[in-house]
């Protein structure tokens, strides 16, 4: 970059050049995961960035386990691949051990197994689990870094993680809000919901835009819709 | 078989330049159930019959799917074959992590060749007696190959390995040149007369026995369930057996000029085909 010594000889001192480098990059991009009574919902956004350039604006980052598990996972995009690609790997084994597919909570558990045998050089990724349970049920399992997994109805992560988080906390856990009644959240609404969210997250966060992918996940399969975002 | 001053080591050669513990490995392979693979322009199909060792116990499974474009059907010693697919899986997986495609067929039968080797060579390990064939589709097609305990390894146009095979190989000579233009349905129903042939008088093919392995492009492995059997036993049902009657014991096959009990001299088996 900048080198004193290179570009401006007149004020160049000795002394020893450290070289750097950064094995981390942000690629930015958002997620947001729903579960309800018998579906989840989980979208991301497809930009994929670097500083204030953007590499691409058609990436997709959901990754579909098995028929009832789908994987949104943002941040660096190296370690992305990676993580996904292992993920699948494992699965694969999994099946051919026990002849049967990953349960969701169990792709929860591997997963958070996975991040922590890394814990000393971490995979940079921000991971949204959703899925369907044993007993059909969705659900969203939301992960830090280094593997710390949590189990929630709702949530959001990657850039825009901390400013669509409260939204959906007033939205959907209704916090903050009188005289309102606890219904579990119809799936229609869920989805309206996404897509609102992430034109908030649109306005604000750089790093989020050009389009969402959503997935549905319910007892009849999976299904993908896509909805069109800012391109600024 | 008969006794030997050179049988007792793998690593010890024969005066007549054999290595006969790799022999008895090829033996073990006979003695497992039969299983019949062949293939088309398209697709690879293993046919195999199960054994139970009791009333009580299930079928013992013969077809083990190794990825979605490889699977395998095994005769003689299930727990070798058992490690054996384990690798296979491994290879596969790593494959696919690292080059993001299917691994060729043909080069995962060399791996399996190069670890089967190492057990004919070394005086602490032992060959692994079990016999494969591999079915599997990649971008040059169809495959069916088979490997022997002597780590020797062949690409076929069909192929049947297992007690009383010899029946089904005759079957599969005769139909040769029909296979390359049947159509799954016809190529099955070939398998299935082929395995039939292998049968003790008394036994019948039917769902429980029977395994089915379908593998061709956009076709990923399927071991066929109880619905689809139905359907294929159903293809070859109330026809006349041609082979039958074949010996209860050992791999003689339907060859009444050959008298039993007698001690034949093993052919040089090591560098060819196990019968």
């Amino acid at each position: 970059m900048l080198s004193i010594n290179n570009n401006f000889p007149e004020y160049a001192v000795p002394g020893v050049k450290q070289v750097r480098f950064e094995p981390y990059a942000d690629n930015g991009g958002s997620i947001v995961a729903i579960a309800g009574e018998d579906y989840a919902v989980i979208g991301a956004d497809t930009r994929l960035s670097t500083g204030f350039s953007i590499y691409t604006r058609e990436q997709k980052k959901l990754f579909k386990l098995s028929e009832r598990t789908v994987l949104g996972a943002t941040g660096c995009w190296c370690d992305t691949l990676t993580l996904t690609r292992l993920l699948q790997a494992r699965l694969q084994m999994y099946e051919h051990e026990h002849n049967k597919s990953m349960s969701t909570p169990a792709v929860a558990q591997m997963l958070s197994t996975m991040l922590y045998y890394k814990r000393f050089f971490p995979y940079y990724v921000s991971n949204i689990l959703a899925g369907l349970d044993a007993e059909g049920k969705g659900c969203v399992y939301s992960y830090d870094p280094i593997g710390h997994c949590e189990r929630s109805t709702f949530r959001a992560g990657g850039s825009a993680g901390a400013q669509l988080q409260p939204l959906l906390d007033n939205q959907i856990g209704l916090k903050n809000m009188q005289n309102v009644s606890e219904v579990p959240i119809p799936k229609e609404k869920a989805l309206a919901l996404l897509k609102d969210v992430f034109i908030s997250a649109a306005e604000r966060d750089i790093y989020t835009g050009d389009s969402i992918y959503i997935v549905i996940i319910t007892a009849n399969g999976i299904q993908e819709e896509k909805f069109e975002l800012r391109k600024d | 078989m008969f006794r030997n001053q050179y049988d007792s080591d793998v690593t010890v050669w024969s005066p007549q330049g054999r290595l006969h513990q790799v022999e008895y490995a090829m033996e073990a392979v006979k003695l497992g159930s039969a299983t019949v693979g062949l293939k088309n322009k398209q697709f690879a199909v293993l046919i195999a019959l199960k054994r139970a060792v009791s009333e009580l116990s299930a079928y013992q499974k013969k077809i083990i799917p190794i990825d979605d474009h490889i699977g395998i059907s095994i005769s003689g010693l299930t727990a070798d074959a058992r490690m054996l697919s384990r690798f296979m899986r491994t290879e596969c997986l790593n494959h696919r992590y690292s080059h993001d495609a299917p691994m060729p067929v043909g080069r995962l039968i060399a791996l399996v060749g190069n670890k089967m080797q190492i057990c004919t060579q070394r005086y602490d390990k032992r060959p692994l007696g079990v016999g494969l064939l591999v079915a599997g589709y990649d971008d040059q097609g169809p495959h069916i190959y088979q490997t022997c305990p002597s780590a020797n390894f062949f690409d076929c146009r069909a192929m049947a390995i297992g007690a009383r095979s010899q029946s089904a190989r005759t079957y599969l000579e005769k139909h040769l040149n029909t296979f390359m233009d049947s159509d799954l349905q016809e190529l099955v129903a070939h398998g299935l007369r082929a395995l039939r042939d292998t049968l003790p008088n008394e036994v019948e093919l039917n769902t429980k026995n029977v395994s089915i392995a379908i593998v061709g492009p956009k076709t990923p492995l399927r071991v066929s369930d109880e619905a689809e059997l139905t359907r294929f036993l159903a293809l070859v049902e109330g026809e006349e057996r041609r082979g039958g009657g074949a010996s209860a014991t050992g791999d003689a096959g339907p060859a009444p000029d050959r008298p039993a009990g007698e001690d034949r001299d093993p052919q040089a088996a090591v560098a060819m085909d196990t019968e």
